[in-house]
């Protein structure tokens, strides 16, 4: 394996396991598509910032995406709650509004600027290496999405394990976990600060249509395949980064888009989970039928 | 017939609640006495469900207060649980019933801190209570009706507390299910312990509870149940209701209605 090869499939996989991990949340929230709300919503957060600051600087287009990402959740939330619009119809409501805003702020004050959309979607996963942090001694210290996403899986990491339970009971019963005293929305606005925090990270390297097939198909195919969050998550984390490896290859193979050969990968994970799980599963569900159903007695 | 006891366990002060604007309930004031077991009964929309949400300070009050143990909820949260409504949450969850249990446990830990042993065996304790200790490890999709209620019930008795809030235990249960919960209501009254219990059926009720609140979005009354559940209590709480049917039938067979609609014969 080259270098660029390992930085790419490193890239992958990091978005993948942070990703992953809360996309498990999000869907047995049934909130899985926030995910791609928040990655289209944070456009006009990126042009805003652009306006204010006048360059293209990483930070300040990474603060101006997540205050929107923020935005969006909040925007979501309050539909859901106040106006009694459905969540799912809150979500599509919510970030197409949020994404056209983006789009009609670049094409008035930014048409001139290389700040298009489509490397807002579908970003480049093979450009990674391209982009190195190199010391002011000149030491080369490789690409600086490594580092910024190896940041944002530790931060990730931390939250789901020391704030596990939390997490846990807020998403199954919310009632309950009110009732003694633990604050449901601190703890929904934190998963989606997380979740703004993943998308954001990864979709400057990754492009917003990867980090979404990444936040929900392993953790999908992950709920197929175990009754335990604990296997959930790990299953899913574990689930992304094989498709981050298998993607990659395919890619070199076919020599095609990266990005869209991880997540034809993360479909086919999810079909053979499909098929084959030994409890939601195709094959077992048949076979369980032809065991319960009594045979009927001979005309 | 509104009975008010002094030193109450639960004291529910002016309380009115509206849900958009709409009140749900209005002008609620009732106190409950130490060591017993209360039904709250009501027809449907009546406020019960919302009642107890109001104690529990899960919903916005529009004005009153509620005291518990003669403090505010915040203060005294440890001792208080709730039993939400079993078709509230989502029981494809991936939980196992002791993971459920382990729940009940989460109240008394710091903000960084992990269930242990010692949880883990009060959420085991929690769960033989209610018989439910063979199906610890069952992942709770596979549990009927009646046990992911008992699991519900082990997940409140796991808190320890002194004051339960049960919205409709009994709701979807096996009679072989009713019976073992209100044995075990019964036992903690007699540990001590004061349990309200949101109830839709009035025949049991009678057996089931030593003090009955008869709610009908308005307060019509609170105290001992010989005393509240009477035909003319009860007759303004259901204002008719109970007739209902009766009432229907009798105008149907006045007016000469068609009981089945009949196809429109064609001319």
């Amino acid at each position: 394996m080259n270098l660029d090869a390992f930085w790419i499939i490193m890239t992958g996989s990091l978005v993948a396991i942070s990703s992953g991990l809360l996309g498990c949340f999000l869907i047995l929230r049934r909130m899985a598509m926030v995910g791609d709300a928040i990655s289209h919503a944070v456009l006009p957060g990126i042009v805003l910032a652009f306006l204010f600051s006048g360059t293209r600087e990483v930070w300040s287009m990474l603060f101006g995406a997540a205050a929107l990402g923020v935005v969006c959740t909040f925007l979501i939330e309050f539909f859901h709650k106040k106006a009694r619009v459905p969540a799912d119809a809150s979500i599509g409501v919510t970030f197409t509004w949020l994404f056209a805003l983006g789009i009609i702020l670049i094409t008035v004050y930014a048409g001139q600027v290389d700040l298009d959309q489509d490397c807002v979607l579908y970003g480049e996963i093979a450009y990674v290496p391209l982009d190195t942090w190199i010391t002011e001694s000149g030491l080369s210290l490789g690409p600086r999405t490594v580092w910024m996403m190896a940041g944002v899986t530790l931060v990730i990491l931390a939250f789901i394990t020391l704030f596990y339970r939390q997490l846990y009971l807020t998403s199954f019963d919310p009632a309950f976990a009110a009732a003694i005293g633990i604050s449901t929305s601190l703890w929904y606005y934190l998963l989606m600060g997380a979740v703004s925090l993943t998308t954001v990270a990864s979709f400057e390297s990754v492009g917003a249509i990867l980090v979404v097939a990444l936040m929900v198909g392993p953790a999908a195919t992950a709920y197929l395949l175990t009754d335990q969050l604990k296997v959930m998550l790990i299953l899913s984390a574990v689930f992304g980064v094989v498709a981050s490896f298998a993607g990659y290859y395919l890619a070199l193979w076919l020599d095609g888009s990266v990005a869209g050969a991880i997540s034809v990968i993360i479909g086919l994970e999810f079909l053979l989970a499909f098929v084959f799980s030994p409890t939601h599963g195709l094959v077992s569900r048949r076979r369980h039928l032809v065991v319960t159903t009594p045979q009927p007695a001979s005309a | 017939m509104i009975q008010h006891v002094t030193d109450p366990v639960l004291e529910v002060h002016d309380l009115t609640v509206s849900y958009q604007r709409k009140p749900v309930l209005w002008d609620v004031d009732l106190t409950l006495p130490h060591k017993s077991l209360v039904g709250v009964i009501g027809p449907n929309g009546a406020g019960k469900s919302t009642l107890i949400k109001a104690i529990m300070g899960l919903l916005p009050l529009n004005s009153g207060y509620v005291q518990l143990f003669g403090k505010s909820l915040d203060e005294i949260r440890k001792k208080v649980s709730y039993v939400p409504q079993r078709e509230s949450v989502d029981w494809d969850f991936p939980a196992s019933a002791l993971d459920v249990a382990m729940m009940g446990t989460y109240g008394q830990l710091g903000l960084f801190s992990r269930p242990g042993a010692k949880q883990k065996q009060q959420a085991l304790e929690a769960l033989e209570k209610v018989g439910m200790q063979d199906f610890a490890n069952r992942q709770i999709s596979q549990l009927s009706g009646g046990q992911q209620q008992r699991v519900f019930l082990a997940r409140a008795l796991a808190q320890d507390a002194d004051l339960y809030l049960m919205d409709e235990p009994f709701a979807g249960v096996d009679i072989a299910t009713e019976t073992a919960i209100i044995e075990l209501l019964r036992q903690m009254r007699e540990a001590g312990k004061t349990v309200v219990v949101v109830h839709h059926d009035l025949q049991s009720a009678q057996d089931y509870f030593d003090w009955v609140i008869l709610l009908n979005m308005r307060l019509v009354a609170s105290g001992p149940t010989a005393e509240t559940l009477t035909p003319a209590l009860l007759e303004k709480t259901y204002g008719g209701r109970l007739t209902e049917l009766s009432r229907v039938s009798e105008l149907l067979h006045k007016k000469n209605f068609p009981i089945r609609e009949k196809k429109p014969v064609r001319p």
